[in-house]
């Protein structure tokens, strides 16, 4: 009856929204009365989930899983929902579980709610807060069968503390040639670089930069911020730069903490897209860009002056914050 | 002889049966409010379109059919009034389309009524949406894969198809992956299958065809929803924007490090 939660890793690593999934996990587990339990997957020092609430790792260590594979993790998480007699999973919001999220829902007959920003309304019924209409809405939804299964919004809960102390059990789940009929050839990921789903801080650029010989300094302020960079549709349809950098309404959402954009005018899908940042700045040289109506700090004025300056005091305060 | 065996026996691909889903959502431009004491979604002046991520998998559907001479379905669940999205979806170049006479309870009952198309018409390849941007479940093209055990590629931004062979191109967080699959196949697409400048605006000639083409409108099948969605809002208004003198750009610095505390 425990709370199933699929913690993911990262080259043996925990990704920061595998924390906050877990998180959220113990304070459902908190409000039904039981505890939680993670699935690992090849994942290193499954113990330090306890500091926030796991109470017992499934540890998966098999070599056929040491690519992502939707069909088979979502086979590996239904055996171990099953295993647990879980009524409740749940799942990050990343790429890589959006993808298995639905096949998981199908093999268990389940109702999934992604995009979830908020610890349940209540648990009976079950009622979660979740983004609608692309970001310009929420809905409060209620899922009534038996197993529920959660998608909760990157940076939206937080990973909060709570030591517990978790115990490692090995889980071996049986898997077939049938899970893989799907496989992995190639990944291509720069290296060293921080995505936009994982990123704390984003840097976004827009037409107003005038071309991409421009985004030397995009990528300099990026820098200096361990930021991610991004783009608006018009630059991304322009071929200034790469699609997987669209952020927006038909594009990727953007729930970092720190949203800059630069000469971004601020379309209504736009802003869409990135409204879920916690802290949102506009530099742009119209005083009109409706982006400064979304916005919680701005500055108007010309990119190609502002941001250089920018990139300078932010090197200073680093310097001194050092 | 069967039509696939000649097909064979003159060493010639079998031409794939393509059905694409299409959702009627709301113009990506469109103001969201609620009605009904904040129960329902306010379609009051709001211009309905073919759901962006579908449009980028219909596209790509007519350039199997251009050039690998592949059959393109389009289906649809919703009440009559989605018509014109489907209208228009057979205007752009889609041989035939199938309306489920039902509203889109939610994405599992969604799955359910296409998986029922799916299943009777056959199709090799289905090509569906990475999410719709209304209700933005993002499950249905996942969950009819799985219901009717065929492959599955989300947000799939590039695809290509030899015979059985299937390449798709998959974004992941801060990249993209290649995945070999076969058919019979599902995706969840999105932006990238085709480019924003490869997108049809359907001419006189499409909307005259269209007239003529068969839009099958079919009853539901018995499916359960396992979620409702009791209630929405609105975001809260944003308060005023705090503007920064373009020539102290430090006061920026020390207001994000100690008043928002976000660096």
């Amino acid at each position: 009856m425990s709370v199933l939660v699929y913690t993911e890793s990262e080259k043996g690593k925990f990704k920061k929204s595998a924390f906050e999934v877990a998180s959220y996990a113990y304070k459902v587990a908190q409000d039904l009365g039981t505890n939680v339990t993670a699935v690992a997957f090849n994942a290193n020092d499954e113990a330090s989930l306890g500091n926030y609430g796991v109470s017992k790792v499934l540890k998966i260590s098999n070599d056929q899983l040491a690519t992502f594979n939707a069909k088979a993790y979502a086979d590996a998480l239904t055996q171990a929902a099953e295993a647990e007699g879980a009524k409740v999973i749940i799942l990050s919001s990343s790429a890589d579980t959006k993808f298995l999220a639905p096949i998981l829902t199908a093999k268990l007959s389940a109702g999934y709610v992604p995009n979830v920003v908020a610890a349940p309304d209540s648990t009976s019924p079950f009622v979660v807060k979740r983004t609608a209409f692309s970001n310009k809405g929420f809905a409060h939804t209620e899922i009534s069968s038996d197993i529920k299964i959660i998608g909760v919004s990157n940076n939206a809960y937080g990973a909060m503390e709570n030591n517990v102390s978790a115990s490692v059990e090995d889980f071996n789940p049986s898997l077939g040639d049938s899970d893989f009929t799907t496989k992995s050839v190639e990944v291509d990921k720069v290296a060293g670089k921080v995505s936009i789903a994982d990123a704390d801080i984003v840097v976004s650029g827009g037409r107003g930069l005038k071309g991409p010989e421009n985004w030397g300094m995009v990528e300099e302020l990026a820098d200096v911020l361990g930021a991610a960079t991004a783009c608006s549709k018009p630059v991304s349809d322009l071929g200034w730069r790469p699609h997987g950098e669209h952020v927006g309404q038909t594009g990727k959402p953007v729930a970092s903490n720190l949203y800059i954009a630069i000469g971004i005018s601020g379309a209504i899908q736009h802003l869409a897209g990135v409204s879920a940042s916690k802290t949102k700045v506009v530099i742009n040289n119209d005083p009109e860009a409706p982006f400064f109506k979304a916005a919680d700090y701005g500055i108007v004025g010309d990119a190609f002056e502002v941001v250089p300056k920018l990139i300078e005091k932010l090197k200073e305060f680093k310097a001194q914050n050092a | 002889m069967n039509l696939i065996a000649i097909f064979e026996a003159i060493n010639l691909k079998v031409p794939m049966k393509i059905l694409v889903c299409i959702s009627n959502v709301p113009d990506t431009t469109s103001k969201i409010n609620f009605t009904e004491g904040d129960t329902k979604f306010d379609t009051n002046g709001v211009q309905f379109v073919i759901n962006p991520n579908d449009e980028f998998g219909l596209t790509r559907a007519m350039w199997f059919k251009e050039k690998q001479g592949a059959t393109v379905h389009v289906a649809t669940v919703g009440g009559p009034q989605t018509e014109p999205t489907i209208r228009k979806a057979l205007a752009i170049g889609a041989d035939e389309a199938i309306r489920v006479n039902a509203e889109p309870a939610d994405g599992f009952f969604v799955a359910k009524q296409l998986a029922e198309i799916v299943k009777n018409g056959g199709y090799d390849l289905v090509i569906a949406g990475r999410e719709s941007i209304d209700y933005n479940g993002g499950m249905v093209p996942g969950i009819l894969a799985t219901l009717l055990d065929m492959n599955f590629v989300n947000t799939c931004i590039g695809l290509e198809v030899d015979g059985n062979t299937a390449t798709a191109l998959r974004e992941i967080d801060g990249g993209k992956e290649k995945l070999s699959t076969s058919l019979p196949l599902v995706i969840g697409g999105q932006k990238g299958l085709v480019q924003e400048s490869d997108l049809r605006i359907p001419n006189m000639r499409g909307i005259m065809m269209a007239r003529q083409k068969a839009l099958n409108v079919v009853e539901p099948v018995e499916a359960s929803q396992p979620t409702q969605d009791q209630k929405f809002e609105k975001p809260a208004p944003k308060g005023q924007v705090k503007l920064v003198d373009a020539d102290n750009v430090g006061e920026l610095v020390n207001l994000l490090h100690n008043e928002a505390k976000v660096i």
